[in-house]
């Protein structure tokens, strides 16, 4: 058991050192000058050599690609170029707002995907199961881009049902205002008490939140259904049908539990995937996550910002990775054996 | 309806494609929503009402009608007829697809088939460099790359190819190592057949299914993620008619000229639904270890 979390977290940091090198070499491969997006396009020779230095462009390429990785791990990640902060410390700021965001999306998706998925395993072939089979297509084949859009124009401009920018109404800041601690909108709200502002952070996250959830749904609910259709032919699952249990009890208490062992690892990996989503996503709701972060940093080519962002979400999907691994040889001791 | 899962060495009793269809009906029906779509691409010339109007044709005196008779979508705010730059897209969005899934096939088939039959250190190799790939979600390293490249349909098509590659590699290299492992190679090496031959003739076709399978399935996912390159302005320029690009120069009117928006997302998302029911299908159906009884 040690040495196989000995193992992985040995290869998941050969991952992390890859992983720099790439974006290393995406940066670098920048047919633009960087240094003359920073200065702008009216500096003199004299203010883009000085830029040059500034940003480490001077330096031979070997010397750059280890002051890239000393910066890595100590926490210098650059300045961008369009807010002229340090990426690390924009990305600390953004970030909170995108969990949420993917956090939200998330929650929706397990609860609507976990009971699709058991419905359509339990009457599969049947009207249900082909239903929750074409839903759960719908939902990955969905452009959230534009399905952000379609929502908008439903709930806001036709039934004026919904609010459709920012995290919460900015009008309750002077009657209300939010203690900051995790800029989280609602747990800070949820934290301090603030129903007004919570009530406002739940409205403005409902759209926003099924538009990041469709896919992960989708995907959950078909790991849900194979997952337990395998299960159930499984022998402990025969034997117990065997006894004479009833369906319910079948379902509930021997089929589900093993089942959710796979879902717990495509919850996982679709985690990162929806923090690359919110690109797509969060400038239409006016977000101020990672998303809109990344959005403003490609319409303004701010480099040192993409490449934060790709790195930091790249992390994170290595970290999600590792963490499925050890919940996996916790709960399931014939892993470490192999 | 139960599943029988067979033991190693049996296989299905084969079936007729009529049969494998009417068994199917969600198969039959992607299956045929992707031939109209292949055929739209094909024929968009000549089916499409205002061919020019997929160019940088203008009409002023015709920009945002509604969907109307003679415009089935509408206009844009240069007055084009968006039916045609909608048929029109779907000859961009399938080649930019087959470019991507080629490329993937070309390059990861082989170094996986490689990997998996020989082992040892260029598997590890090999497999210690998908990994470093995997670790980015497709969809992030694509963005990044195209970031950084000139924004435009063939920049955004060598983006996603190197970012989709591994997952290839990944699948053959599985695929060739369990078939690697099965006796009828053991014949072959004890036949004296050379390793070249035994891997080309016997490990390779063997390794095929699921491949095929990914890519039917993936046709979904190229499109979507080209899509949302051309969205955020990394891929297709104007005048292309790429549909990603005509929901984002839609999305400064959608809230008076709704057709803009809706049309070509909706043909973004019938294309990846299309693709999608089709590679479950087939997976469903080409898994020789699967067949279902009926009672």
């Amino acid at each position: 058991m040690t040495q196989f979390l000995a193992r992985r977290v040995a290869l998941g940091l050969l991952v992390v050192a890859g992983v720099v090198v790439l974006t290393f070499v995406i940066a670098r491969v920048v047919p633009g000058d960087p240094a003359s997006n920073w200065v702008g396009p009216h500096a003199s020779a004299a203010q883009l050599t000085a830029a040059r230095h500034t940003l480490g462009l001077d330096r031979p390429l070997p010397v750059q690609i280890w002051r890239y990785f000393r910066g890595v791990i100590t926490g210098d990640w650059g300045l961008s170029i369009h807010t002229h902060q340090p990426v690390l410390s924009d990305l600390a700021t953004r970030a909170p707002a995108s969990l949420e965001l993917v956090g939200a999306a998330l929650l929706l998706a397990l609860a609507l995907g976990i009971p699709a998925g058991l419905a359509a395993a339990r009457w599969r072939d049947n009207a249900p199961d082909v239903l929750v089979r074409l839903a759960s297509v719908f939902g990955v084949s969905m452009p959230s881009f534009w399905f952000a859009l379609i929502l908008q124009l439903v709930f806001f401009q036709r039934l004026h049902l919904l609010p459709v920018s920012g995290d919460y109404d900015p009008s309750l800041n002077t009657t209300h205002p939010l203690a900051v601690h995790t800029h989280m909108p609602l747990i800070d709200a949820l934290a301090s008490g603030n129903w007004p502002v919570f009530k406002s952070s739940i409205t403005h996250l409902i759209l926003p939140a099924i538009v990041v959830g469709s896919y992960p749904g989708g995907v959950i609910t078909r790991m849900v259904r194979a997952s337990i259709l395998d299960t159930l032919g499984e022998d402990h699952v025969r034997m117990v049908r065997a006894l004479g249990f009833p369906e319910r009890t079948v379902f509930a208490r021997f089929a589900l539990k093993p089942a959710l062992n796979p879902v717990i690892s495509v919850t996982a990996l679709v985690f990162a995937y929806s923090l690359a989503n919110t690109f797509l996503v969060e400038a239409i709701f006016d977000w101020g996550g990672l998303g809109s972060y990344a959005a403003d940093a490609i319409q303004s080519l701010d480099t040192p910002a993409i490449i934060g962002v790709t790195l930091f979400i790249a992390l994170i999907y290595v970290a999600a990775n590792l963490l499925v691994d050890v919940l996996q040889a916790v709960f399931d001791p014939r892993i470490g054996l192999q | 309806m139960t599943e029988v899962v067979l033991s190693e060495g049996e296989l299905a009793p084969p079936r007729s494609l009529r049969a494998v269809l009417r068994a199917n009906p969600l198969l039959t029906a992607a299956a045929a929503l992707g031939v109209v779509l292949v055929l739209v691409a094909l024929l968009a010339p000549l089916i499409a009402p205002h061919p020019a109007d997929a160019g940088s044709a203008t009409h002023p005196l015709a920009t945002f009608l509604p969907p109307s008779s003679h415009h089935l979508f509408g206009t844009d705010p240069v007055g084009r007829d968006l039916f045609s730059r909608v048929l029109y897209g779907a000859r961009i969005s399938l080649a930019v697809a087959a470019a991507v899934i080629g490329f993937s096939i070309l390059v990861g088939l082989p170094l996986g088939v490689i990997a998996g039959a020989l082992g040892g250190i260029a598997d590890t190799v090999l497999m210690r460099i998908t990994d470093i790939f995997l670790a980015f979600p497709a969809l992030l390293l694509a963005l990044a790359l195209a970031s950084v490249l000139t924004p435009s349909v063939t920049n955004a098509t060598i983006a996603i190819s190197i970012t989709w590659w591994p997952w290839y590699a990944r699948l053959a290299r599985g695929q060739a190592a369990s078939v690697a492992g099965r006796p009828f190679i053991a014949a072959c090496k004890a036949l004296g057949l050379s390793p070249t031959r035994t891997m080309l003739r016997h490990v390779l076709p063997n390794s095929l299914t699921p491949i095929i399978v990914q890519a039917s399935a993936d046709v979904g996912g190229v499109i979507l993620t080209a899509a949302a390159l051309s969205f955020l302005g990394l891929g297709a320029q104007d005048p292309t008619p790429e549909w990603g690009l005509m929901v984002n120069q839609g999305q400064a009117y959608f809230a008076t000229q709704w057709w803009l928006v809706t049309f070509p997302g909706a043909a973004i998302l019938i294309s990846a639904l299309a693709f999608n029911l089709l590679g479950d299908g087939l997976r469903d159906v080409l898994d020789p270890r699967r067949v279902v009884e009926r009672r």
